[in-house]
């Protein structure tokens, strides 16, 4: 499977055929999961309303943290292989991983002034995950910053790599440490401690936000594919220009 | 509808939670299909074979 998509042509052909379909079915999860988050399901008996920051707070941080892991698994592929597929998935993923850490920060911001009292706190998973972020910028900025995309490819794939240590610190800072911060309500040794009519939005917006996430980082890949090809179609005729 | 909007008093930091999360969203997959879109039709204005 894996050989079989990292041809590039394969790869855009497949991307071609997706995209449209998982956008549709994308847009109908999210849709549902506002209707039941914002109108079908109850306030919490503690939290009241502010409740519903999490059905937009969970999926924005799982996507920020599991986009960081695909981003290190492609950074490993590539110092490895050195597919240039690898590299262009790394380059595409980390914007939208970025904005996905910052959208964590701010809407956990929003629900921490109501509930705690304070827009932030240095607590072990609010300091982890703001950590995450400057990692997912220090990865685009040392892409970007040598003359030729090839150059900092290996560099920031380095560096995508040693920042997946900071992901296993997001996820366990709740248990390794006292935090402010609630510990995992879903992914957890005794099982979900959410009520149903809490679940339910919370599950649809986790699989309509992860399918976004995947149809962005399609689009982005196809759109680096072809910006490669006609970089380098532009130097096959200067040469051929050259040499006539 | 006003009660809605309120949502029990904590409107102020519920609604720009969604707006910023959607808005976001919206913001990058535009912009990233018009790139590919964009880069797409470089590609086959300079005649090469898409794909």
């Amino acid at each position: 499977m894996f050989d079989y998509l990292a041809n590039p042509t394969r790869f855009m052909r497949l991307a071609r055929l997706l995209v449209a379909p998982l956008s549709v079915l994308s847009a109908l999860l999210i849709l549902a999961g506002l209707y039941y988050g914002l109108l079908a399901s109850p306030p919490d008996y503690q939290q009241g309303d502010t409740v519903r920051i999490m059905y937009v707070h969970v999926p924005a941080a799982w996507l920020a943290s599991l986009g960081y892991v695909a981003m290190g698994a492609c950074g490993l592929f590539y110092i490895v292989w050195r597919h240039p597929l690898a590299d262009i998935a790394l380059r595409a993923m980390a914007p939208v991983g970025a904005m996905f850490a910052f959208l964590t920060l701010v809407t956990g911001a929003l629900w921490g002034k109501p509930m705690w009292g304070a827009w932030w706190v240095w607590d072990a998973r609010l300091t982890s995950m703001l950590i995450l972020l400057f990692f997912y910028v220090a990865v685009i900025a040392l892409a970007n910053a040598f003359d030729t995309a090839e150059r900092g490819s290996r560099p920031a794939a380095i560096l995508a790599l040693v920042g997946l240590i900071n992901v296993p610190i997001v996820k366990f800072s709740v248990d390794w440490w006292n935090t402010l911060h609630q510990p995992a309500s879903l992914l957890r040794s005794g099982g979900v401690s959410i009520d149903p009519a809490m679940l339910t939005p919370l599950l649809l917006m986790l699989a309509g936000m992860h399918l976004f996430f995947a149809i962005v980082v399609i689009l982005r890949m196809q759109a680096m594919l072809a910006e490669r090809r006609i970089a380098a179609l532009h130097i096959r005729n200067m040469a051929r220009e050259g040499g006539a | 509808m006003s009660v809605f909007l309120e949502m029990g008093g904590y409107g102020g930091f519920i609604w720009p939670c969604y707006i910023l999360t959607l808005g976001g969203m919206v913001w990058i997959a535009v912009s990233s299909w018009r790139r590919a879109k964009a880069a797409a039709a470089r590609l086959a204005e300079l005649g090469m074979e898409k794909g």
